[in-house]
C-alpha cells in the first residue's frame, strides 16, 4: 500500500536532487591533471628504462641535444659544437644561463659526470663508450670528447629519446653508481619535482620552473626546440582503473587520460568536450620473439614455417579494433621513419595459409615437441597479441603449453634459458615504442649477439656486423642501405617476427591545444 | 582482565612470527624478479645480475630472512626496492585513507545493519523481513566493484553530487574528506551490512523466544525497550564476533574499493607492490594487516565482557 507520506518523501527527494551543489569542480585553469600510463615508482631515468620514468625525466631534466620529429638532433642545453681532428675531437659548448633547480649553474663538469654515468647504462651510451678515449670538461662551459675513431652517431646518441636518455644532472648527484638509484630529482628542466607531495601510486606533482630559459633554436618538435611552459602546476594522478579514469575525465576532474584502452576510447569519443587522438604519429611495433636456444625454434626452418600463417591484421586488430588507420604492416624499423622499408617483407604479405605453414612444419621435421608460449594478461597489447598467437599455435597443431600470467612473472620467466621441460619458454609477444625501432642503436630484438642478446638469444653474426657498420656509416644513404640489408637478414633468419604496428591513442580535453606529439610532454601545451 | 589482555598481547608475538615466516617464504618461492622489471627490456643479463646484487636479492634465503627479522625487531620494515623510500614512510602515507574508509564503513554498516536485523526479526515473516533479507542477499551477491561503478555513474557522473575518485586528507577539512569517502564506504559497506543484518536477525529471533522476554512483556515493557535494551544486548555477542571477523572482509574489500575509487590507501599499495615484486613493501603491509587483525580479535574478546557479565577472563 502506498501511503501519502511515501509519495511526499519521493517528491521531496526529487525536488532536492537538482538543488544539490556540484561538489566535484573542474580542474583549475593553471593546473594540468593527467592520468599517466603507469605508476611512477623509480625517479631515476638512468637506473630504469621504464617509460613513465623517462617521462618524469623530461619534466625535470634537460639534455645537451633534443631530437626533433625528423630524428635530427637539435641543441637544447648545448649552444653548439665543433668537430676537429678528422672527427676524433668533438667540443660541445653549453648555453649560458641554465640553472639547476637547486640554484647552481649547469657546468660542463655536471654534463661530463652525467654522461659518464649514462654511458654505463644506456645502450647507445655503451656503444659510444667503445669509441671514447677521454671525456672531460675544458672549462665551465665546454666539454670535450676525444674519440678513438670518428663516431657519426655521437649527437643522435646524446639526443636519444628513450631507453635512458642522456639527461644532465648536477655532478654531485651524477656521481651515484649507475646501478644505484639517485636519491634526488634535481635537474635543470622546465619543471621542478615536488618531492614533498610525491606519493608513489597516488600522485606526482611538478611546478613550473620559473628560472627556466628555453633554447631559442628551432620550434617545439618531439624533445627538441623551446620548451615553453603554460601551466603553473602539473599533477599526475595515478588511477589504476580505466573506467574510473574515464569517469574522472568526463567529470572534469582530470584533463588527460594518457592510455585509455579501446573499449574506453569509445566512451570518451561520445563526449563532445573530449578528444581521442594518437599520442604519437608514429606507431608502436609488436613482435613475436622466439627462443633460439632450444627446440623447436632453434631451427631456422621451424621459425620460417610460421611465416605463411602470420597475419599482422589479426594481431593488430586484437589491440586497436577494426578501425582503419590505427595499424599498419611493419618490418623491423618503425614505419614512417627514414630506415623503414619493404625490403624482404614478401613472406609477410599476400594470402595467408595455415596449410602451407603446416606443410613447412612437417618439412622442418616437427614431431610434436613441446613448446611454451608465455604472456601477460595485465598489459593490453602484449596480452592481446599473446591470445591471438595462442589460438594460432593451437590451430597449427603445436604441442603447446600456454602460460598466461602477470607482467612481472612474464618478465622474469623470459629470462630463463632452460629448455621447456625445465620451465623455459619458446615464444613471447611484446611491443616496443616507435623510438626503440627507429634505428639499430637501441633496437635490441634485432641484435644477433647470442647469449648476450635480449631474451631469445639469437646468434646471427651477420646482424652484428651490419650493426657495427651502421654506427660508422658516413651518410644517411649508407645508413639506409645497411638498414635494408639488416631487414633482409632479419626476415630470413628471424630473430623475431614483426606482427604489425599500431597507434597508441590518448584521451584529452579538446580545450588543450598545441600538445607536442610523441609522448606525454607538458611544455608548449596550453588551455585554449 | 588486564592480565588477560597482556597475556593476549604477548601471545601475538608467536602469531606474528609465523605470519612473518609464511609471508617471507611465500614471496621467496613465488615467481617474478624485481631486478628484471627494473632493468627493462634492453638490459643484458649482466645488468640484471648487478641490479639483483645491488638490491641484495642474490643472497641466501636464511641470510635475507635473518636480516629482515632483525630489522623488524629494531622497528625497521626496510626500504622499497623501487621508490627507495622506507616502507614505514610509505605505509604512513597510505594508512589514513584506508583507516578512514574502514572506520566510516564500519559506522555505516553497524548503524544500518543492526537496526535492519532487529526490525526484520521483530517483523518476522512480513514484507519488511523479506525486504531486509532480500537486500542482504543482494549485498552478498553483487560484487563491490559493480556497486562502486554504479554509484560513481549515478552520483558522480549523472547527478554531479560527489567526486568520481580521489581522497582528500582530513587535515584539509572534514567535509572535503568525507565527500570523497561517501561512495566508497557505501560500496564497500554493502556486503558488510548484509552480513551483520543477517546475523543480527538470526540471533534476535533466538533471543526473542526466551522466557525473560516474555516476562518483560508481561511486566509491560515497551516494544523498543524489549528489542533494544533486553534482546539486543543479549544478542550482541555473536554480532560483535561477526563484526570482528568482518574486519578481514573489509581489508580484502578495501583493495578493490581503493582501486575503483582511486583512493591511495594500503590496499592499492599492496596490489602495486605485488605486481612489481616490491618484496619489502609486500612483507611490511601484510605484517601490518595481520597485526591489526590480531588486535581487533583481542578487542572483540574484551568486548564480550561488556555485553555478557558471565564471561570472565
Amino acid at each position: 500500500m502506498i501511503r501519502r507520506r511515501h509519495l511526499m518523501g519521493a517528491a521531496g527527494a526529487a525536488a532536492f536532487a537538482p538543488a544539490m551543489p556540484a561538489l566535484a569542480q573542474p580542474a583549475g585553469q593553471r593546473v594540468l591533471k593527467m592520468v599517466p600510463q603507469a605508476n611512477l615508482t623509480s625517479l631515476d631515468p638512468i637506473w630504469t628504462t621504464a617509460n613513465i620514468t623517462r617521462n618524469h625525466g623530461y619534466m625535470v631534466y634537460d639534455n645537451l641535444y633534443g631530437m626533433d620529429s625528423q630524428f635530427r638532433p637539435q641543441p637544447q642545453l648545448a649552444e653548439g659544437h665543433v668537430v676537429e681532428d678528422d672527427g676524433k675531437r668533438v667540443i660541445i659548448t653549453l648555453r649560458q644561463g641554465p640553472k639547476f633547480h637547486d640554484g647552481q649553474p649547469v657546468r660542463a663538469a655536471d654534463a661530463v659526470q652525467s654522461l659518464k654515468r649514462w654511458m654505463r647504462r644506456s645502450p647507445s651510451g655503451q656503444k659510444l663508450a667503445e669509441f671514447v678515449d677521454e671525456l672531460s670538461a675544458l672549462d665551465d662551459r665546454r666539454l670535450q670528447f676525444r674519440l678513438k675513431r670518428p663516431f657519426p652517431f655521437l649527437l643522435p646518441a646524446l639526443a636519444q629519446v628513450s631507453n635512458s636518455p642522456a639527461f644532465i644532472m648536477p655532478e654531485r648527484i651524477a656521481q651515484t653508481d649507475a646501478f644505484q638509484q639517485v636519491r634526488e630529482s634535481v635537474g635543470s628542466g622546465p619543471f621542478r619535482f615536488k618531492a614533498d607531495e610525491f606519493n608513489s601510486g597516488s600522485r606526482v606533482v611538478y611546478e613550473r620552473n620559473s628560472d627556466y630559459v628555453p633554447t631559442t633554436v628551432g620550434s617545439p618538435s618531439l624533445t627538441a626546440g623551446p620548451k615553453v611552459v603554460h601551466f603553473d602546476r602539473v599533477e599526475w594522478h595515478i588511477i589504476t582503473d580505466a573506467s574510473t579514469s574515464a569517469a574522472a575525465l568526463q567529470a572534469g576532474e582530470i584533463d588527460w587520460f594518457e592510455q585509455p584502452p579501446p573499449e574506453i576510447q569509445q566512451l570518451i569519443r561520445r563526449n563532445r568536450a573530449l578528444s581521442v587522438e594518437a599520442i604519437d604519429p608514429l606507431p608502436l611495433i609488436g613482435i613475436l620473439r622466439f627462443n633460439h636456444l632450444h627446440a623447436p625454434f632453434s631451427d631456422k626452418k621451424m621459425r620460417q614455417a610460421l611465416l605463411p600463417a602470420i597475419d599482422q591484421a589479426d594481431f593488430m586488430q586484437a589491440i586497436v579494433g577494426t578501425e582503419p588507420g590505427l595499424w599498419e604492416m611493419a618490418g623491423v624499423f618503425t614505419p614512417g621513419t627514414p630506415l623503414a622499408s619493404d625490403v624482404g617483407m614478401e613472406p609477410l604479405k599476400g594470402p595467408r595459409s595455415l596449410d602451407r605453414a603446416k606443410a613447412l612444419m612437417r618439412e622442418a621435421g616437427y614431431t610434436n615437441q613441446p613448446m611454451r608460449l608465455v604472456g601477460p594478461t595485465d598489459i593490453l597489447a602484449p596480452s592481446a597479441m599473446t591470445q591471438v598467437c595462442a589460438d594460432l599455435v593451437r590451430r597449427l597443431g603445436f604441442n603447446a603449453d600456454i602460460v598466461l600470467t602477470d607482467w612481472g612473472t612474464t618478465v622474469q620467466r623470459r629470462t630463463s634459458r632452460e629448455p621447456v621441460d625445465k620451465g623455459g619458454w619458446s615464444m613471447i609477444l611484446t611491443s616496443f615504442s616507435s623510438f626503440d625501432f627507429v634505428d639499430p642503436s637501441a633496437h635490441f630484438p634485432l641484435r644477433g649477439n647470442g647469449t648476450n642478446a635480449w631474451p631469445g638469444w639469437p646468434n646471427i653474426p651477420q646482424l652484428e656486423t651490419l650493426r657495427d657498420e651502421w654506427f660508422v656509416a658516413p651518410n644517411p644513404a649508407d645508413q639506409k642501405r645497411i638498414a635494408e640489408q639488416m631487414q633482409r637478414v632479419a626476415l630470413d633468419e628471424l630473430p623475431y617476427i614483426p606482427v604489425g604496428a599500431y597507434k597508441s591513442l590518448t584521451g584529452i580535453r579538446k580545450d588543450l591545444r598545441d600538445r607536442v606529439a610523441g609522448f606525454a610532454m607538458f611544455w608548449n601545451i596550453k588551455r585554449a | 582482565m588486564f592480565a588477560y589482555a597482556i597475556r593476549r598481547i604477548v601471545a601475538t608475538i608467536p602469531v606474528m612470527a609465523v605470519v612473518a615466516l609464511f609471508v617471507f617464504s611465500l614471496l621467496y618461492i613465488s615467481p617474478g624478479d624485481p631486478a628484471a622489471v627494473i632493468a627493462g627490456d634492453q638490459a643484458t643479463p649482466q645488468d640484471v645480475e648487478r641490479i639483483r646484487a645491488s638490491l641484495g636479492l642474490d643472497r641466501p634465503y636464511l641470510v635475507r630472512f635473518g636480516e629482515w627479522v632483525w630489522n623488524i625487531v629494531r622497528g625497521d620494515l626496510g626500504t622499497s626496492i623501487f621508490t627507495n623510500l622506507p616502507v614505514s614512510t610509505m605505509i604512513a602515507q597510505r594508512i589514513e585513507p584506508t583507516l578512514s574508509l574502514m572506520v566510516i564503513t564500519l559506522f555505516l554498516a553497524i548503524g544500518i545493519a543492526v537496526p535492519m536485523g532487529v526490525v526484520a526479526a521483530w517483523k518476522q515473516g512480513t514484507w519488511i523481513d523479506r525486504a531486509v533479507m532480500g537486500f542482504a542477499v543482494l549485498g552478498f551477491s553483487v560484487p563491490v566493484f559493480v556497486v562502486g561503478y554504479l554509484l560513481a555513474y549515478v552520483f558522480a557522473l549523472e547527478l554531479d553530487w560527489l567526486p568520481v575518485q580521489g581522497y582528500t586528507p582530513f587535515s584539509r577539512g572534514m567535509w572535503p574528506w568525507f565527500q570523497n569517502l561517501i561512495l566508497p564506504a557505501v560500496a564497500l559497506g554493502g556486503v558488510y551490512i548484509a552480513l551483520i543484518a543477517r546475523i543480527t536477525r538470526a540471533t534476535m529471533l533466538e533471543v526473542l523466544q526466551q522466557d525473560y522476554i516474555r516476562t518483560a512483556r508481561a511486566k509491560g515493557v515497551g516494544q523498543s525497550g524489549i528489542l533494544f535494551l533486553h534482546a539486543l544486548k543479549n544478542a550482541a555477542v555473536p554480532i560483535v564476533t561477526v563484526v570482528g571477523i568482518g574486519v578481514a572482509l573489509l581489508i580484502g574489500g578495501a583493495v578493490v574499493t581503493e582501486s575503483v575509487f582511486a583512493i591511495p590507501g594500503l590496499g592499492r599499495l599492496t596490489v602495486d607492490a605485488i605486481l612489481r615484486r616490491d618484496y619489502p613493501v609486500i612483507q611490511g603491509v601484510i605484517l601490518l594487516f595481520s597485526f591489526v587483525y590480531v588486535l581487533v580479535n583481542l578487542l572483540i574478546d574484551l568486548l564480550y565482557t561488556l555485553f555478557d557479565p558471565r564471561i570472565r577472563y
